[in-house]
């Protein structure tokens, strides 16, 4: 268990992870965007693209929350070896990883102070497929309208109705990832 | 003393900054607090820049510095010099070659696209800090949305001068929601911040602060209905390439007054005279 | 015929090599070593620790040597070095009351357990040229070091004042101390926040600072409880050993000043305290900190904000840093020609607008 612990992270950190994080910029610059990543191998389920993104973006200042499904053992391990990041509650977490359902009810994480908004979680949601159909996204990193296949519509309502307020969300398939920041207006395709 | 890490940085520090920008594309306008940490250039010079390009730099990169919309200008060179150095990317004058463009005050002529990233160099980056120099109260105010104050100064400008007095560093409202120093970039620049399809980061070390405009972002910059916005420039055109729409540098050439107009944008104007186009004085000088 | 300005990279270049031939000086001089800097400079030296958030005389000496002795220029090259370290840990608090003292004086009690300890100190000496020093290579031969006894453990000043109740005592703030130097700034900041801030901030600012509060800038009555300079040790916590680890010593200047007391109904009068830390020996820096922690502690000690700047947070803690404040002071020599066109336009603008009536005004007799 310990030698899977060990393997599937970045072999050149520094390029590999300056990639990754290009892509992550993108996708959450332009929301409704899939685009895909690489140089992670983690121990399933935790998909390709989520754990690129736990490579990327996490550290020991980066208090983490593994939902139900996600928080097994050979995955924490996994974390805890490549990124140190804390493992904690909902509420306490910068970035939460798990299936939407599972993560439910996404109320329980920050959602940052009127004064400082920045102070929020990510979300990393992992979905068994990705695709550019469903939901219609419009607002900042959309030049008209882009389409996402959302996992349901009313918490992102909520989320948006909220800001400057609220998190933001990566979705995650395979080696696939897109973004949808908390400013993304979401209505039904 | 041993090397140093690719763009420098090492990583925890670029995982902060790269955290800090996500916030900051994420809340448009939102000036998002990072750790700045010391760069082996001075404050003031550049430092907020350099650590968002570090951070969002990767070896598939072609990197431009402006400063003054210039590639030559030496605070420019010198920057250039250090990611070629510490991160060897591919660097260009050319704006439509590049991926990243750090400048200092200019928004390239030659319109930006989807794969390219601006990234400013801002040395105040809060809108209301000569309104209110506090962090405390200026927080307060973007928390509030009470953005009266910024109003009331654009409007004494119209009082006293008859028109708003703000030639630089023109604020601007984004998405409707924050208000956003551009950072001290001409007025004439304004337009080009709204709806622009490139990414656009504004660093600003001294100040410890990261914020964002996502392409195709809503920008306004403020005004009043009856003295609306207007970018301008001077009343030229430029004296090589002969181009009317490109913001100009006033070079003086004797003791006699006589004075010459030229882009401040050396790489359009530079494009522009390879293809043939010739200002008043582009001949003598071509 | 008008070219554009070119060569920056070639201008760069020389100005490169003019500075590297200029810090040389003449050849026929001997060049410095690094370790006569750390040795004979030692206060340089110092400052450059302190104020670089770096304890490393060597490199402190090599910096103030590549930055032709110009102190914020190599405090510059210690913060933009110490930047790219990794961060491998954080020491126990050192703890002051077990210092090894080379200097330990009160201003506040004639005599006290442990003894005043003068030490290396400048302060009886008459500032008198000695023109003995230029005759170089004339060492004279070693002055005998006066015989010290041997100084045991030196108790805290404070801590009689504090068992009798007569001075404030200290808040525990919570055991999260933060990092100036891997966090942005917050506003309002804590104590510890602050005197981190200080710690590294300028000597001079600093200075000035204090000397308003002195002159009813935000008046505190201070009196230097103890001033005491030594090596301390430095114990880092190995959690796989479970005990604190000795990985090495430094040498601190520590102040403690014993100011104005306050009382009101509720609360008995009593003495209060500021607090001055400072890496290697440098008092004056010390001295000036503790009197501006204090006076930052208005609000918490319940007193009026008088509107002295050495009382305002934001301004003090904005302000203190040399190396933030050069980089944007020196800035403005940088090429601002668009803004400058702007204006130059606007200006134009308006002067074009208002002629006709100044005109109009001046016709007038």
């Amino acid at each position: 268990m310990m030698s899977q612990a060990l393997g599937g992270g970045f072999a050149d950190a520094p390029v590999q992870s300056a990639r990754a994080f290009r892509t992550a910029l993108d996708a959450m610059a332009r929301p409704g965007r899939i685009l895909r990543v690489g140089g992670a191998k983690p121990p399933a389920p935790l998909s390709v693209a989520a754990g690129v993104l736990l490579l990327t973006l996490c550290d020991r200042t980066t208090p983490l929350h593994l939902a139900p499904g996600h928080d097994a053992p050979e995955i924490r391990d996994w974390v805890t070896f490549h990124t140190g990041a804390p493992l904690v509650t909902p509420g306490a977490a910068a970035f939460a990883l798990g299936r939407w359902e599972a993560l439910q009810p996404v109320t329980r994480f920050r959602i940052g102070q009127p004064d400082y908004p920045d102070r929020s979680a990510t979300l990393i949601v992992e979905l068994d497929e990705l695709t550019n159909e469903g939901a219609v996204l419009t607002g900042p990193g959309i030049e008209t309208v882009a389409r996402l296949s959302l996992p349901e519509l009313s918490a992102f309502h909520l989320n948006r109705d909220i800001f400057p307020l609220g998190y933001d969300t990566f979705l995650t398939s395979r080696d696939k990832i897109a973004g949808l920041p908390r400013s993304t207006r979401v209505e039904a395709g | 003393m041993s090397d140093y890490n690719f763009a420098y940085l090492d990583e925890q520090t670029k995982r902060m900054i790269r955290r800090a920008i996500l916030k900051g594309v994420a809340i448009p306008g939102y000036q998002v607090p990072f750790a700045s940490r010391e760069m082996p250039m001075p404050y003031g010079w550049g430092t907020g820049g350099v650590q968002v390009t570090a951070a969002c730099l990767t070896p598939d990169d072609v990197l431009k510095v402006i400063d003054q919309g210039a590639d030559d200008t030496t605070n420019a060179v010198s920057i250039r010099r250090f990611f070629q150095k510490t991160a060897g990317v591919e660097v260009t004058e050319a704006t439509a070659e590049a991926t990243i463009i750090q400048t200092r005050h200019r928004i390239p002529e030659t319109p930006l696209t989807e794969g390219q990233i601006l990234v400013y160099q801002v040395p105040i980056p809060e809108p209301l800090r000569f309104l209110e120099p506090r962090e405390t109260e200026t927080r307060r105010m973007h928390e509030l949305e009470e953005y009266g104050l910024m109003h009331v100064k654009l409007y004494e400008d119209i009082a006293r001068h008859g028109t708003i007095a703000t030639s630089y560093d023109y604020p601007v409202r984004v998405e409707g929601r924050y208000v956003m120093d551009p950072s001290p970039i001409p007025k004439f620049d304004n337009p080009k911040l709204s709806g622009n399809p490139a990414l656009q980061l504004f660093g600003a070390g001294r100040e410890q602060r990261i914020y964002a405009l996502p392409p195709y972002t809503q920008v306004v910059s403020l005004d009043f209905e009856d003295h609306p916005f207007v970018a301008s420039k001077a009343e030229h055109d430029c004296d090589l390439c002969g181009a009317s729409d490109s913001y100009l540098d006033e070079v003086i050439t004797d003791d006699q007054g006589n004075r010459m107009f030229v882009c401040s944008d050396t790489d359009y104007c530079r494009t522009r005279r390879a293809a043939g186009l010739v200002g008043r004085l582009g001949g003598e000088a071509a | 015929m008008y070219v554009a300005v070119k060569g920056g990279e070639r201008a760069i270049d020389n100005a490169h090599a003019w500075l590297a031939e200029v810090r040389r000086g003449d050849r026929d001089v001997p060049e410095l070593t690094v370790a006569q800097i750390r040795e004979q400079m030692t206060l340089a030296v110092n400052r450059v620790m302190a104020e670089g958030s770096l304890y490393d005389p060597d490199l402190a000496a090599l910096a103030i040597k590549q930055a032709r002795g110009d102190l914020i220029e190599a405090i510059f090259l210690v913060r933009a070095y110490r930047t790219t370290l990794p961060r491998l840990g954080s020491s126990a608090p050192v703890e002051t009351g077990a210092m090894a003292v080379t200097r330990r004086i009160s201003a506040t009690f004639k005599d006290l357990p442990g003894g005043q300890i003068l030490g290396p100190t400048f302060d009886y000496t008459h500032r008198l040229i000695d023109f003995a020093l230029a005759a170089e290579g004339a060492d004279a031969a070693e002055p005998a070091m006066p015989a010290v006894d041997k100084v045991e453990e030196v108790p805290h000043v404070m801590e009689f004042l504090n068992k009798d109740g007569l001075i404030q005592s200290e808040l525990q703030e919570g055991a999260q101390v933060p990092d100036l130097t891997r966090e942005p700034m917050e506003l309002p900041a804590s104590r510890p926040l602050r005197l981190q801030a200080l710690a590294r901030s300028d000597e001079g600012f600093l200075l000035s600072l204090a000397y308003s509060t002195q002159r009813g800038y935000g008046r505190t009555h201070a009196f230097v409880g103890e001033l005491r300079i030594g090596t301390v040790a430095v114990e880092m916590e190995v959690p796989e050993l479970g005990f604190p680890v000795e990985i090495g010593e430094i040498e601190l200047t520590e102040c403690e000043t014993v100011n104005q007391f306050t009382g009101s109904k509720t609360e008995p009068a009593q003495f209060t305290r500021g607090y001055g830390l400072v890496l290697g020996q440098s008092e004056r820096k010390a001295i000036s900190m503790s009197l501006v922690d204090r006076a930052l502690r208005w609000r918490e000690l319940g007193e009026d904000f008088s509107g002295a700047p050495a009382q305002d947070e934001e301004f003090v803690l904005m302000h203190a840093d040399n190396i933030q404040a050069t980089g944007f002071l020196e800035h403005i020599k940088l090429p601002h020609y668009v803004d400058f066109q702007a204006e130059l336009e606007l200006i134009r603008k308006l002067r074009r607008e208002t002629e006709p009536s100044d005109l109009a005004a001046e016709e007038q007799p």
